[in-house]
């Protein structure tokens, strides 16, 4: 797949398909039904006025849902203060830097870049192990209060971390990792949204190549790491990408685990920088470019395993 | 229930010098031992949070100062205080507006981007991208747009000749700038979702529809809204979920205020806990949105066979 031409969804390929299968129907049939040449001609005519509309809807669609991050960028590279003065000024009016200059002199920009990197490294290293472990008994395994313990995380995977902050903020300072990088990582990695996909992908799996190799005296965890895992590389992308997504723009928790400016993450920099007697609007948008700049190239990259994610763990 | 179905190999196909049953406790052991590193940390970091969470709302703990068992009194004063029912008003109506918003506009855009379209794939991606982009970023983004004083809404409304709105002072347009942006997160999402449902449509339905003289808008009401159904039913639980959870817009955008115009329940569970730091009174609310959460999950999970025929 080139990648301006990719379609945006995997299954697009297949609706790609059904149009053109559409069309050749739709051309027979017209051809079978009425044969004169202005029938054609209008026809395809409408055609073509249906297509422009629909090109201007979603032109102006797409204009609207881009311009925010537009603005972010228009912002994070004005002159200070300009978007502010009197007067509409939709671009800037000379290009500069000096805002991500102005951030990175003040704040801690680059440890709070390191310190997203960190946790992100570490709470989908974590969770996409621990997922996919717990993901691949659940489909392949059989043991005693598999159903109850499965059940059970069902039925807490939506509860919102507020709900309970008090008790974990207690919780995380009982066991002394307040304040640490701990604090975020190990909370996080409870997560059990990866379980179901994994399990979901996992049954998937032939329990016949399971089989065989466990009559060829594979154990369990040879099977696991030898036959299996080589098995479910879009599996591990799509679970990898979105863990590392949720860390990176994650808020209300870090917001509640870390008191030290040293250790704050990007989204607490931003709204500590916010948070100042007079905020600087400008280096905010230059930080919220850094901040997400990342994940928007990763978007790029890796669209396809963005949505299958999105559309089966919902609303992130 | 078609997800409890056990896809395990059996247990009888191993060589003949094992019994079945040791087989079977290897299994057990094994998979025991492979759910515990995530069962070891769900415990520790929610089972037991959620039972903690319980017993502080039943007890007063101000500050650092040592818990006092005040039985039901927290859940008593909860239903006596006004900003805790103006927070639950404020959920409510945050929910009702943007569900059925980011439901239309999915199915829209989801009907317009399956359509024959130039460029469509690029197109998709943009309306996906926001997705990426955290809550706290979009906050910001749109606290500046938003800017009362010399923010860009305000200026264009001038600028055509309007008064100004207040975003920031007056409590239905600052609710609005928040609806407005987390439409803006959400929507791409309904689109990904409905763009699925559409294409396991069958092209033949709308051949049909056509041969029998149905205009465009008959097809799209009586045939594509219909088969999308399944869907829209995912989707509105999803959706109410996620406007019930909505936590870092508002926290960033309007913190609540101005008053408590736009304080929902995890913002208000929030500021109880850490900012005024009644504790007890704080782990109450977080309870109430805890049942509501775990109403919506069994919803959502007694009709996960329609949740399968979306994907």
């Amino acid at each position: 797949m080139t990648k301006t031409s990719a379609p945006a969804l995997g299954v697009a390929t297949v609706a790609d398909r059904q149009h053109t299968a559409t069309a050749l129907t739709r051309r027979a049939r017209a051809s079978r039904r009425d044969r004169s040449q202005s029938w054609h001609r209008n026809r395809s005519n409408e055609a073509r006025k249906g297509i422009a509309w629909r090109t201007l809807i979603a032109v102006i669609v797409s204009l609207i849902v881009i311009f925010p991050l537009y603005w972010m960028c228009v912002v994070a590279f004005s002159p200070r203060g300009e978007v502010f003065e009197p007067g509409l000024h939709l671009w800037p009016s000379t290009f500069t830097f000096e805002n991500f200059r102005n951030v990175l002199d003040q704040y801690p920009v680059v440890t709070w870049f390191g310190n997203s990197v960190v946790i992100g490294v570490f709470v989908t290293v974590l969770t996409v192990t621990v997922n996919l472990l717990a993901g691949y008994a659940f489909a392949q395994l059989r043991f005693r209060g598999r159903n109850t313990v499965f059940l059970l995380g069902l039925a807490t995977m939506m509860i919102p971390v507020q709900a309970i902050m008090v008790a974990q903020f207690k919780l995380v300072v009982g066991v002394g990792i307040f304040g640490t990088y701990w604090g975020v990582i190990l909370p996080a990695a409870a997560a059990a949204f990866g379980i179901f996909l994994a399990r979901q992908f996992f049954i998937g799996i032939p329990g016949e190549i399971i089989e065989a190799a466990r009559i060829d005296g594979a154990g369990h965890i040879r099977i696991f790491l030898q036959v299996v895992l080589p098995l479910c590389k879009p599996l591990l992308a799509v679970l990898t990408l979105l863990t590392l997504l949720g860390s990176w723009n994650d808020f209300a928790w870090p917001l509640t685990a870390l008191k030290n400016n040293d250790l704050f993450t990007l989204p607490i920099g931003m709204l500590y920088l916010k948070n100042q007697t007079a905020p600087d609007y400008n280096s905010i948008m230059a930080l919220a470019l850094i901040s997400v700049l990342p994940m928007v190239i990763l978007f790029l990259i890796f669209q396809r395993y963005f949505v299958q994610g999105f559309t089966r763990t919902g609303i992130r | 229930m078609s997800i409890m179905t056990v896809h395990g190999p059996d247990a009888n196909a191993s060589g003949p010098r094992t019994t079945r049953r040791d087989v079977r406790l290897t299994e057990s052991l094994v998979g025991w031992g492979f759910i515990s590193p995530n069962l070891i940390l769900m415990v520790i970091f929610l089972f037991l949070p959620i039972l903690w969470a319980i017993q502080l709302s039943l007890q007063e703990t101000k500050g650092f100062g040592t818990p006092e068992w005040v039985g039901w009194s927290n859940y008593v004063k909860l239903v006596t205080d006004p900003v805790f029912w103006q927070s639950m008003g404020n959920t409510i109506v945050f929910t009702l507006v943007t569900v059925p918003i980011d439901l239309a506009a999915g199915l829209g855009l989801a009907v317009l981007f399956n359509s024959a379209l130039p460029a469509r794939g690029i197109f998709r991606t943009i309306i996906v991208l926001p997705m990426v982009i955290s809550g706290v970023a979009s906050g910001m983004i749109a606290m500046i747009i938003f800017y009362q004083s010399n923010g860009l809404i305000n200026k264009i409304l001038v600028a055509m000749g309007l008064s100004p709105i207040s975003w920031q002072s007056q409590g239905v347009p600052a609710m609005i700038s928040v609806i407005v942006v987390a439409i803006w997160l959400r929507v791409g999402f309904n689109m990904i979702i409905y763009l699925a449902g559409l294409q396991s449509i069958s092209p033949e339905l709308y051949e049909a529809a056509r041969i029998d003289g149905a205009s465009r808008w008959q097809q799209f009401r009586r045939l594509t809204v219909l088969l999308v159904g399944p869907s829209t039913f995912f989707l509105l639980v999803m959706n109410v979920i996620a406007s019930f959870q909505v936590f870092d817009l508002i926290f960033v955008m309007t913190g609540g205020g101005p008053g408590n115009s736009t304080s929902v329940l995890v913002t208000y569970a929030y500021r109880n806990g850490f900012q005024i730091r009644e504790q007890g009174y704080g782990a109450a609310i977080g309870i109430v949105i805890l049942i509501i959460t775990l109403v919506f999950t069994f919803i959502q999970w007694k009709t996960s066979r329609t949740r399968d025929l979306v994907e």
